[in-house]
């Protein structure tokens, strides 16, 4: 199923002449809910989102999604120039302003769950058809010519081969006098000539020469910055302070108190950064100084035993597990994880007569520009988001708290000048956002054909989406059991029970969500029937899938290309995993040693089915992004909580992959002729089991607890 | 005053001696493509050339390169691209970018040194920089080509 939205024509067009001349075409993109995500309601018209061809043949596109390594800047252009027939190097990209006309999943204007292209594949394409109708049409009014007569290229309306012709620049004004169709013919994906192409990213050049600006390169006029000193223990408040030393220092001009902690206004960052190691606090952490993550896990074990909010509940599982012929068990574990993204989290603000105006990298402008309106109060309207780019996402740059934009507006407000506000490495590695810490425990039943015939799974932890206000009457967060919940594995009798206890971590979405962790427990666990029922792992998983033809095709593809079945180098073992998430089908085969209790992966191979394939550079892009995202996980990643203290810092203590683990990648994409579906995430849940099946394979120890530490394992 | 080469130029700059480099460059001179990223100099988001040599600058005091030669990302080249520059460009190496300059810095200075380089040696050199997109099969691929091993793209 891929999520569309008919798009009306009241709700979708305007097209008007632009102030500096040239046609500007306006659109509203109303959202659409890909699975959890629930749909925005129809909102007024609003023409925020445009393609604006100018009369120097300029055609800018204003993107409103937020470009955060994923190439959206580069892949929803496309969707419109394909159908614009416009010349590629023309095309400009700017971000669009925070405004509800943009509001997509979950009713907001929010970058994330590998929704962009998915959800705006009609609407782009109708965009830019409909410039292009307008241009057409232009051009036949201006030579008397009928429309058909006409056809279009690189930015040209052309008659016949040798006839007259005209670029969009010089069409461009007449085009803004003209109405909008009812309707326009969308290509034939066979007619495609720039989706499907290798499109290298728009923003590149500037990335490579250190031109392109970050959140954190803002630079304004009579600019201050500021730094927070946020608390030891996770959920600290401000008991009292001693700024006097700091204010003490040369370049610090201030220092306040804002919720969050003690903020330092400094000429510049080093001098705000110096106060801030001069301050005194006194914190109150009572709400925090009894937590540790090792009684949360003893916790959860325990809550294991109990039964759950029920997720799933097909035929009878507990008959199917006592009639079996063998069972297994198993408990696995997986650990908070920081999202740390290379650029450390900052915003600059400046609050001025008639509203606020925000610099930020951010995925989620309406959550940010509903914070400031709140902390400001002004109407959400008088907070301008100026969206810059990201230096990563990864779903931190999306919190229902605004925490960074927060502790920025909180600086900012009542101050002259605009602050930006910056975080250390510290400041984001703890006590902040995470991946939510989730221990499940299987039983499975198999036949006396090794074939699984019941499935028991029960999980606990913390739910993201009850921080966002999105969970069911059933208690049941889709999001903590998506890919546990309705695996495509076609056996009967399976149950799938969920606790969802609250801690004092804040917990987020992290590259993948839920599948982050059932990625690793459902696919290692299935892995353990295969061994258990005495199948070889491809065979039972083909065997399962053998109705699910997209599935099929990933794992056969990624299975030939990896070699399965062929013999391995001494030393070598090769596992293999495959995910459905974000509507794509993601199928990877790894190749481990271990060397010393060392797990060395050398070799990832991935098949991807993700719909007709936009940019497959940027595809294969993803993916071995994904890969390294999701490995930097498994081998490192983990965050501990001891009396509330986060016991990590930075990445000398919560280390992620570098060039010297970096296996040898290979991305292959499934021809398709379905419509796109996601790519930023879908490459991560994966990873994980592929590499501790391979693990499986190699010695025999099954890995059960991430990160992968082999002294561990069974 | 401290007084810094920066990309050719000589500046005067009035900052406490043992501040990082990196915030005289980010704050005082507006080279804002050298970038932040754990000030613990783990990560490499700071790297420059300093005398050929790839430095991190966020423990590196600024009065401790008085007299040095430093090269940031703007500075690389005069007009136009490198060929590191442009083999990353060539290979659309980049997806979130922040890390980007310090990689290229690196990658400068691995060349210079070593015009050559094996696949561990470019390894080895390029370690002390995270990119958390993960672009590592890609910035091996555009070192290559740059250093007229690999192929082109």
């Amino acid at each position: 199923m891929s999520p569309r939205t008919e798009v009306s024509r009241r709700s979708f067009l305007q097209i008007s002449g632009a102030a500096t001349g040239g046609l500007l075409v306006g659109f509203n993109l109303p959202g659409v809910g890909a699975q959890r995500f629930l749909a925005a309601e129809a909102l007024p018209f609003a023409p925020n989102a445009f393609i604006r061809i100018a009369t120097d043949e300029t055609v800018t596109i204003i993107c409103h999604k937020s470009e955060m390594g994923q190439g959206v800047y580069t892949s929803l252009p496309m969707l419109i120039a394909e159908e614009l027939d416009a010349d590629w190097t023309k095309i400009v990209v700017e971000s669009a302003p925070a405004d509800e006309a943009y509001s997509g999943i979950m009713g907001m204007q929010i970058t994330g769950g590998s929704t962009s292209v998915m959800t705006t594949w009609d609407q782009l394409r109708k965009a830019g058809a409909t410039a292009r109708w307008l241009l057409v049409e232009a051009a036949s009014k201006r030579w008397g010519v009928a429309a058909s007569a006409l056809r279009t290229e690189a930015g040209f309306v052309l008659e016949g081969t040798n006839g007259r012709r005209a670029s969009y620049g010089e069409l461009a004004d007449d085009a803004s006098m003209l109405s909008a169709p009812a309707s326009v013919a969308l290509k034939d994906p066979s007619q495609f000539k720039l989706i499907g192409t290798n499109v290298r990213r728009v923003e590149g050049p500037d990335k490579v020469t250190g031109r392109a600006e970050f959140g954190l390169d803002v630079k304004l006029p009579g600019m201050l910055t500021a730094v927070v000193a946020h608390p030891p223990v996770c959920g600290s408040t401000v008991r009292s302070f001693d700024g006097s030393a700091a204010e003490a220092l040369p370049g610090v001009l201030k220092v306040k108190q804002i919720s969050s902690g003690v903020a330092v206004i400094g000429r510049d960052f080093w001098s705000a950064k110096q106060g801030r190691d001069a301050l005194k606090i006194d914190w109150d952490d009572a709400a925090g100084s009894g937590f540790s993550t090792a009684k949360q896990r003893e916790e959860y074990l325990a809550l294991l035993d109990e039964p759950g909010a029920v997720a799933e509940d097909e035929g009878d599982a507990a008959a199917g597990l006592a009639s079996a012929a063998q069972r297994i068990e198993a408990t696995y574990e997986v650990p908070y994880l920081a999202h740390a993204p290379m650029e450390p989290l900052n915003a600059t603000v400046h609050v001025t007569a008639d509203g606020c105006d925000i610099w930020t990298g951010t995925q989620a402008q309406t959550l940010d520009q509903n914070a400031a309106a709140r902390i400001l109060g002004l109407d959400p309207k008088d907070v301008r988001i100026h969206t810059t780019l990201l230096g990563g996402g990864f779903g931190r740059r999306a919190t229902p708290t605004s925490d960074f934009v927060t502790d920025a507006v909180e600086v900012a407000k009542d101050e002259a000048v605009p602050i930006k506000m910056v975080w250390t490495r510290e400041d984001d590695i703890q006590c902040g956002y995470y991946r939510p810490m989730f221990v499940h425990k299987l039983e499975a039943g198999l036949d006396d054909a090794g074939m699984p015939v019941a499935w028991h799974q029960r999980l606990a932890g913390q739910s993201i989406m009850a921080g966002m206000g999105f969970v069911g009457p059933d208690g049941v967060d889709t999001a903590s059991v998506e890919g546990a919940a309705h695996m495509p594995y076609a056996f009967p009798n399976r149950r799938v029970e969920l606790h969802s206890p609250e801690e004092l971590v804040t917990v987020l979405w992290w590259r993948s969500v839920g599948h982050t962790h059932t990625g690793f427990v459902n696919e290692s666990f299935i892995d353990e029937v295969a061994h258990a029922g005495g199948h070889d792992p491809l065979e039972l998983r083909r065997t399962l899938l053998k109705d699910e033809p997209r599935h099929l095709a990933v794992l056969e593809l990624a299975a030939e290309k990896a070699g399965w079945g062929t013999p391995l180098p001494a030393g070598r073992g090769r596992g293999i995993a495959i995910r459905k998430s974000f509507e794509s089908y993601v199928a990877e085969v790894a190749e481990v040693s271990v060397d010393q209790g060392q797990v060395r992966v050398h070799r990832v191979v991935c098949a991807v089915d993700c719909g007709i394939a936009v940019n497959p550079w940027n595809i294969e892009a993803q993916m071995q992004s994904a890969i390294v995202y999701g490995l930097s996980a498994a081998l490192h990643g983990e965050i501990t909580l001891e009396g509330g203290r986060v016991q990590q810092s930075n990445f000398d203590d919560y280390p992620v992959l570098r060039m010297s683990e970096m296996p040898e990648v290979e991305v292959h994409i499934v021809e398709s002729t379905e419509a796109p579906t996601g790519v930023g995430e879908p490459g991560v849940p994966p990873i994980a089991p592929a590499v501790t099946n391979a693990i499986f394979a190699l010695t025999g120890k099954r890995v059960r607890k991430l990160p992968i530490r082999l002294d561990e394992a069974d | 005053m401290i007084s810094l080469s920066v990309n050719g130029q000589t500046h005067q700059v009035d900052a406490d001696p043992s501040t990082p480099l990196l915030w005289v460059l980010r704050d005082h001179l507006g080279l804002t493509g050298t970038k932040f990223g754990c000030g613990i100099a783990q990560c490499g988001a700071c790297t420059v050339n300093i005398d050929g040599a790839a430095r991190r600058t966020c423990r590196l005091q600024v009065s401790a390169v008085e007299g040095a030669e430093i090269t940031t990302i703007e500075g690389l080249a005069e007009d136009g691209l490198t060929p590191i520059q442009q083999a990353w460009i060539d290979h659309d190496v980049v997806q979130c970018g922040y890390c980007q300059s310090g990689q290229i810095m690196s990658a400068t200075a691995l060349l210079k040194e070593n015009p050559s380089p094996t696949d561990e040696d470019i390894d080895t050199a390029m370690s002390r920089n995270i990119c958390r997109c993960g672009a590592y099969t890609r910035i091996r691929a555009a070192i290559k080509q740059a250093a007229g091993q690999g192929e082109a793209r």
